[in-house]
């Protein structure tokens, strides 16, 4: 059992409230930063600890905030993401409505370290029970003297208020989000300008996810060495896995980085196997933008070795026979999944949420929902599965945004791995289009 | 009877003026065009679940903001409903988690027992399906979410039945000032 840096107090009661969270040594971290460190020396211990963006691109957060531009006299700002919105992902809701103090107390000490006076969360509106959690902490935090003018008597002041957004995948790419805090639709910016030069109200900003500001805390708290000592390698610290789909025990897991992928399915530590008895057939295990992989792929490389819950080990074999870690949003599919549906599914989402700016995914995402829909039942031919393909590559690298990447990467590796099971819709498109049938076919694994 | 439709020429409750009073104070005072969303959360739920478009320029006014940068936002969010809605619009995820563990049987089973399709209202005006994307509960799904709350584990018709009987008994009514509502099961029990 691996040690757990945010959700260890998680199940206290009234971890909530300030006073409980407090008891259980929280805020210690804005004591530290604020009474013994300078800004910079907290950036320094976020570098050390290898953190990486755990909203999903696991860039190196101590990286991120060193490129903040520091102008004399111009404000800037902290923005946590909140947009939680990748398919099968869904730790940061959990982590707001048990521990809204530690979002908070990631938040000032994270603040005080890039030199914010105004900090945002931007939660997806959906979630506004959630809001209503964190105002009513960032209440009692203000109340306690950790928020507002001279916190602690350092000088240093911090105002935080939480802004909703209203429905829209997209607005959790950081510059739509900033574009959608700015009270309009949410259009990804053209870069550069990067956010840390001009973001909210054309002013450095950083954005940052949930998690990440989260785990700014055990950071400072323990020291960035420390915090690096968890994981292996470059995938340091403890990790948030939602874990969803076919699963005896879906929910949220804090792993140590480098816990066995065949672990975490099967132990009963963690998801305790495949629902009903049955066999394990795919993984998405990023969220669903990351390339699918067949259960041999998922459990083991291309090379044969154990495959870890780590950064590297889930992208060894690129996206030929790797995947990537992603948000932590894990989906497992059993033996009875039609890969097709799936896909058609997931294509939708993005052409559902594509905010069409850039023809390329505009119309590109389109072209995949509708002729995936036919594969699916039953009316394609074999150079749609063709065609699919080269949608999804005309739509890569031509976006301003990652959410053509994010809808064409899942369409090729389905294509990839499983093309037989497309090739059978096609073939037998009476049998594939059976209620309850799945192909048992072995999928291709190099 | 609810009114179905907005009155032509809406005005804010006083405590949802307040609400909106406290909302601009989170924002520099030129930006104050950034409590547009926020606010026309308020509006919907002032306003019979959906946002007419003379309720878009009031919102406008409100900010003192031109009515077309109200409705370009209005109409890409997918949260605000630009048609008058049922009592109770039951959004139901339909993404990928969410279909693996039942959500297209749901969707079928809730139109059967409602009597409202995708997209419209039951006969009786009680409740509107509309489905969504992906709620980030994968993990409790299938999921449907009512107005603040989500509904989880609708796997069985006994689950659903529990939903319509909790919103039948539910009087209508405003969200402001700032409702308690049950948190849903997942978050109660860790």
């Amino acid at each position: 059992m691996g040690r757990k840096l945010l959700t260890e107090h998680i199940n206290v009661e009234g971890i909530e409230t300030f006073d409980v969270y407090r008891k259980h040594g929280g805020y210690r971290s804005v004591e530290k930063a604020l009474k013994t460190m300078t800004p910079d020396e907290v950036v320094e211990e976020v570098k050390k600890s290898g953190l990486r963006g755990r909203g999903g691109a696991g860039f190196p957060t101590g990286m991120k905030w060193s490129f903040l531009a520091k102008p004399e006299g111009v404000p800037r700002y902290l923005v946590c993401n909140a947009d939680e919105s990748e398919p099968g992902t869904f730790k940061d809701r959990q982590l707001m409505s048990k521990l809204p103090h530690l979002l908070i107390e990631g938040m000032i000490t994270g603040s005080y370290a890039l030199g914010a006076r105004t900090s945002y969360i931007y939660i997806r509106g959906e979630l506004l029970y959630v809001l209503r959690i964190l105002e009513k902490a960032i209440a009692e935090a203000y109340a306690a003297g950790f928020l507002g003018e001279n916190i602690l008597g350092s000088g240093y002041s911090l105002d935080l208020h939480v802004h909703p957004g209203a429905g829209a995948y997209i607005c959790g790419e950081e510059t739509a989000l900033l574009e959608s805090l700015e009270g309009k639709r949410g259009n990804p910016r053209n870069k550069p300008p990067f956010p840390a030069v001009q973001g909210l109200y054309a002013r450095p900003t950083v954005v940052n996810n949930v998690e990440t500001i989260a785990a700014v805390v055990p950071i400072v708290n323990e020291g960035g060495d420390e915090y690096a000592k968890l994981g292996v390698g470059k995938s340091t610290g403890t990790k948030l896995i939602s874990a969803c789909g076919h699963l005896n025990k879906p929910g949220i897991y804090e792993i140590e980085l480098g816990v066995p992928v065949e672990e975490f399915i099967y132990s009963d530590e963690y998801c305790g196997g495949i629902w009903k008895g049955r066999d394990l057939k795919a993984v998405v295990a990023g969220g669903s933008s990351v390339p699918i992989l067949p259960k041999e792929l998922i459990l083991k490389t291309a090379a044969g070795e154990n495959r870890l819950m780590t950064y590297e080990s889930l992208s060894d074999g690129g996206f030929i026979t790797g995947t990537m870690l992603g948000s932590g949003g894990f989906i497992a599919m059993d033996e009875t999944t039609c890969i097709v549906k799936n896909t058609w599914n997931f294509s939708r989402f993005y052409h559902h949420e594509s905010c069409g700016q850039c023809s390329p995914c505009r119309e590109g995402t389109g072209w995949l929902e509708k002729v995936l829909h036919r594969l699916e039942h039953g009316h394609g031919s074999m150079h749609d599965i063709d065609l699919i393909v080269s949608v999804a590559k005309q739509i890569e690298g031509n976006t301003i945004c990652p959410l053509g990447e994010a809808a064409a990467w899942p369409v090729a590796a389905a294509v990839r791995h499983f093309r037989h099971e497309f090739e059978w819709h096609v073939t037998n498109p009476k049998e594939a289009t059976a209620p309850g049938a799945a192909y048992r076919g072995a999928p291709v694994l190099a | 009877m609810e009114p179905t439709t907005a009155p032509t020429k809406p005005q804010f409750s006083p405590a949802a003026q307040a609400e909106i009073k406290r909302l601009l104070t989170h924002y520099p005072e030129d930006r104050s065009k950034s409590a547009l969303l926020p606010i026309l959360h308020i509006a919907q739920a002032e306003f019979g679940g959906w946002v007419s478009p003379e309720v878009q320029d009031l919102v406008a006014e409100t900010l003192k903001i031109k009515p077309i940068e109200v409705y370009e936002v209005a109409t890409f969010y997918t949260q605000y409903n630009l048609k008058p809605v049922g009592k109770h619009v039951l959004e139901i995820c339909r993404t990928g988690p969410c279909m693996l563990r039942g959500s297209d049987e749901l969707t079928e089973h809730l139109e059967r027992i409602t009597g409202a399709k995708v997209g419209g209202t039951s006969p009786d005006g009680t409740f509107t399906l509309k489905e969504v994307e992906c709620l980030a509960a994968c993990g409790f799904a299938p999921i449907v979410q009512v107005r603040e709350k989500y509904y989880e584990q609708l796997d069985t018709p006994e689950a659903v039945d529990a939903m319509l009987n909790e919103l039948k008994s539910l009087v209508h009514r405003p969200i402001l000032p700032w409702e308690e509502t049950g948190l849903p099961n997942s978050l109660k029990n860790y």
